[in-house]
């Protein structure tokens, strides 16, 4: 993947070595460009500075010196070193007996611990355990009420085995810093009642507090040393800044995380704060939460982690967005249809739709290197979708099937029947050739190249595709044509 | 008119920290100016979140000056960084606008946890405390018991809150709201929003038919679009900015959680990439715990520890 990152970081070797050899003192400046990468994308100054040492370290002692591209060989050990340091994967949780396995949730104000214990309750459902959610925060107004329905929303809508169940004291909430210590009374009951229901595992919601709030971070100590949770996670939110470092720290030092779990991932950030917090705690990162809905929580994966970090956007994250919405099965029936040229406007429709369920598609593809900034300008909203699907849905079941049918009076047809103009069914019959066209000339590409090729895209391809999106990711590509003006400009 | 009379209570509080930043600023910058001095001053505005570019051009002067011997001590880099930044908030920017006549509409964005309910506590108190009449809009229909947290603090406050459905249709609830503050002739009307990552195109529209809905009820509302930023967020909240502009025309920021160690330097930037002004800045959970944003002291405090 020759991405941004990797050109530069060439760019200044090659500047730097001029005709004779690349040096220590090359290498140690040309990771400028990759310190800078990692500033902006919140990585805290300090990690930055070891990590950028490190790696110095590490190139000097290999082969890149005498490699022919040392750039790309750079950055495979920044990558691979982002890897490891943010790793290893680790989403177990070890269950206690006698039951409750009793979790504690910890972290700053609006980090995201209430929806994160819904979620986790909503996970452990998933694979048959039993759950009880109790309301530890006594600080936020309705704070109590909202783990109350979000425990009621599992336990009704979520799939799985395992009852779960709700611990709340409400009227023990007080205005802020009245209930200092109350909390901890509230989980000694909260344990009780839980072992009494039988449950296999017991969250604890605590109230969000600053690490420098002393009242309130004794609290935790002696909620943590009533109870023992067997697991205390730190709940911190992705977009978080250079600060990371001071909550992560304090919040290790006074309470032993046994994890981490990193919070709106499905935000745009660079989520350099993955890499603080496990540099300072040495904590795993457990989860990361991926949405607003009560699913959204996975497995960490550092690999993504790290191309993300280095702004070379979270390829694999959109490749399975996409997969969760066209099955693997669908998209090849799709492609075989393509390629043959039997792909009709119903199946365009359906792709339609089913992008449409994916959500905000300029979010999607801003996830990829490099399209962001191209689609910054394109407006791709639902009126434009809307409109496409209306079209559609005024041709016929012969013209869906055979688009050649759509002559002039046909498209005037459908244009008055959609409410749009005739010039707009035009574009829209001459988006969907062009699809057809470049799908033709495609054939065995993996899927990874595909999504790459949207990048390629420009503004008209896409707006020439009715509503401004095609298909279905996984059958676009950028023509051949385009791929060497890509190629020309680069240079 | 101008700016709130309750400050004066916080600005106690906020004192008490700048005092302990001049001690480290002291202890920095009364040394004379080396490479080693500017690396240290370098090393605190990144790790204010300040962002490399803003940074890089500081420390960029200010190695020239050194250079040139025109700076030879650490206050000089001080005075020089802070009369930048101050430059880049003018006061005129700080004040909230009121309608000329009828209720002021002020509108309340943000992602999720930012401090937005919490905020629009603080902003409902100090305008009652300055006898004005102010109701509250629950347009946070989404999110379990944000309706509640809302009405808990209208009701402390003993302010009025309109509220609509749990997941009902938010722009409704606004309409309705002003509707309400027109009839019983509110001053002011805080409309609570639910939290949205700005990259969900979704919601993102479905804020802006909130803002359009208002302005269909009262023409030149809202008067104040405000975004509630956390300062613990990084480089992020450019992007956030942005789009929450883009959607809602966001006329001013109210930069929360101050209280903490974060700094909040990214506010410079969205500052200089998008031409917003500060308004407020949060340091606390109740009410009280709202200022005015002073760039002085907030760059002293970048300097603090
Ligand atoms: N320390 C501190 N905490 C704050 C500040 N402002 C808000 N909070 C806390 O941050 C948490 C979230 O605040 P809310 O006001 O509920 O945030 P919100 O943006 O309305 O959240 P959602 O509606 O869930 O998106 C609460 O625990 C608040 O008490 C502040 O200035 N300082
Ligand atoms: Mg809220």
């Amino acid at each position: 993947m020759l991405d941004h990152l990797t050109e530069k970081f060439s760019g200044a070797l090659r500047k730097l070595s001029g005709r004779g050899r690349i040096s220590e003192s090359n290498i140690r400046e040309a990771m400028g460009e990759v310190r800078t990468a990692l500033l902006e994308a919140d990585v805290h100054y300090d990690v930055v500075k070891k990590f950028c040492d490190d790696i110095v370290d590490k190139a000097v002692g290999s082969e890149v010196l005498k490699s022919l591209k040392p750039g790309e060989q750079m950055i495979k050990i920044v990558y691979d070193e982002l890897v490891q340091l943010m790793g290893p994967v680790d989403s177990h949780i070890m269950y206690v007996q006698p039951a409750p396995t009793i979790v504690m949730m910890s972290g700053l104000q609006g980090s995201g611990k209430t929806t994160t214990c819904g979620k986790l309750a909503a996970y452990l459902k998933k694979k048959g355990k039993s759950v009880m959610l109790a309301a530890a925060d006594l600080q936020r107004p309705a704070a109590v009420e909202q783990l109350r329905t979000l425990a009621e929303q599992v336990e009704e809508g979520s799939p799985g085995g395992g009852a779960v169940r709700f611990y709340g004291e409400p009227d023990k909430c007080a205005e802020y810093g009245k209930a200092v210590g109350v909390a901890v009374k509230v989980c000694r009951n909260a344990l009780k009642a839980a072992r009494s229901a039988n449950v296999d595992v017991l969250i604890l919601d605590t109230a969000g507090r600053l690490h420098v709030n002393d009242d309130l971070m004794g609290e935790l100590r002696q909620v943590d040393k009533a109870l023992n949770p067997h697991q205390i996670y730190l709940v911190i939110d992705a977009m978080t800044g250079q600060d990371a470092v001071n909550s992560a720290k304090a919040f290790n030092e006074q309470l032993e995380l046994d994890g981490v779990i990193l919070s709106k991932t499905d935000s745009d950030t660079r989520g350099g704060a993955a890499l603080t917090v496990k540099e300072i705690t040495g904590k795993p990162i457990k989860f990361v939460g991926t949405g607003e809905k009560i699913e959204a929580l996975e497995e960490f994966h550092p690999d993504r982690m790290a191309s993300r970090i280095l702004g070379m956007g979270d390829v694999v994250s959109l490749v399975e967005k996409a997969q969760e919405q066209v099955s693997e099965e669908e998209a090849l029936k799709l492609q075989e249809k393509m390629e043959s040229g039997k792909m009709t406007m119903d199946d365009f429709l359906d792709q339609l739709r089913k992008i449409r369920k994916m959500g905000s598609m300029k979010a999607l593809l801003g996830m990829l290197p490099g399209v962001g900034q191209q689609l910054k300008d394109l407006d791709m909203n639902d009126g434009e979708l809307d409109r496409t699907e209306a079209m559609i849905n005024s041709m016929t079941r012969h013209e869906r099937k055979d688009v050649d049918l759509l002559d002039q009076s046909r498209r005037r047809r459908v244009a008055t029947g959609s409410g749009v103009e005739p010039k707009d069914v035009s574009q829209l019959v001459k988006g969907f050739d062009m699809v057809q066209n470049m799908t033709k000339q495609m054939a065995g590409m993996g899927a990874l190249q595909r999504m790459r090729a949207l990048g390629g895209l420009g503004k008209q391809d896409l707006a020439a595709m009715g509503g401004s999106s095609g298909p279905s990711f996984k059958t676009r590509q950028r023509s051949k044509r385009k791929k060497k003006d890509r190629k020309r400009k680069s240079r | 008119m101008g700016l709130f009379s309750f400050s004066i209570k916080k600005v106690k509080a906020g004192l008490a920290r700048t005092r302990q930043t001049f001690s480290k600023l002291r202890n920095l910058l009364s040394r004379e100016l080396s490479d080693d001095v500017i690396d240290q001053v370098e090393a605190l505005l990144i790790q204010s979140d300040i962002g490399v570019k803003t940074t890089v051009a500081l420390i960029d002067h200010v190695r020239e000056a050194y250079r040139e011997k025109k700076f030879t001590r650490g206050d000089q880099v001080f005075d020089y960084i802070k009369r930048y930044i101050t430059e880049l908030f003018p006061a005129e920017d700080r004040s909230l606008h009121f309608a000329p006549s009828g209720p002021t509409v002020i509108l309340v964005g943000g992602i999720n946890g930012a401090g937005k309910t919490t905020s629009i506590a603080k902003i409902a108190k100090a305008l009652r405390d300055d006898n004005k009449k102010v109701m509250l809009a629950a347009c946070d229909t989404f999110r379990a018991a944000a309706v509640e947290q809302l009405e808990i603090w209208a009701q402390r406050l003993g302010v009025e809150v309109i509220k609509g459905q749990q997941g009902g249709d938010p722009a409704a609830v606004a309409f309705d709201a002003a509707d309400a503050a027109v009839a019983r002739n509110a001053d002011v009307l805080l409309v609570d929003t639910a939290g949205r990552l700005h990259t969900q195109q979704h919601l993102m529209r479905q804020l802006t038919k909130i803002r359009n809905v208002i302005t269909r009820k009262i023409p030149d509302a809202p008067h104040e679009v405000i975004l509630v930023l956390d300062a613990t967020t990084g480089q992020n909240a450019i992007n956030q900015a942005r789009l929450f502009k883009e959607s809602v025309d966001v006329s001013g920021i109210f930069l929360s959680k101050l209280d903490g160690t974060a700094k909040g330097g990214i506010v410079v930037a969205v500052r200089q990439e998008l031409g917003l002004p500060v308004k407020f800045i949060g340091v606390g959970e109740t009410p009280d715990d709202v200022e005015p944003f002073d760039p002085e002291k907030f760059v002293e405090a970048l300097f603090s520890e």
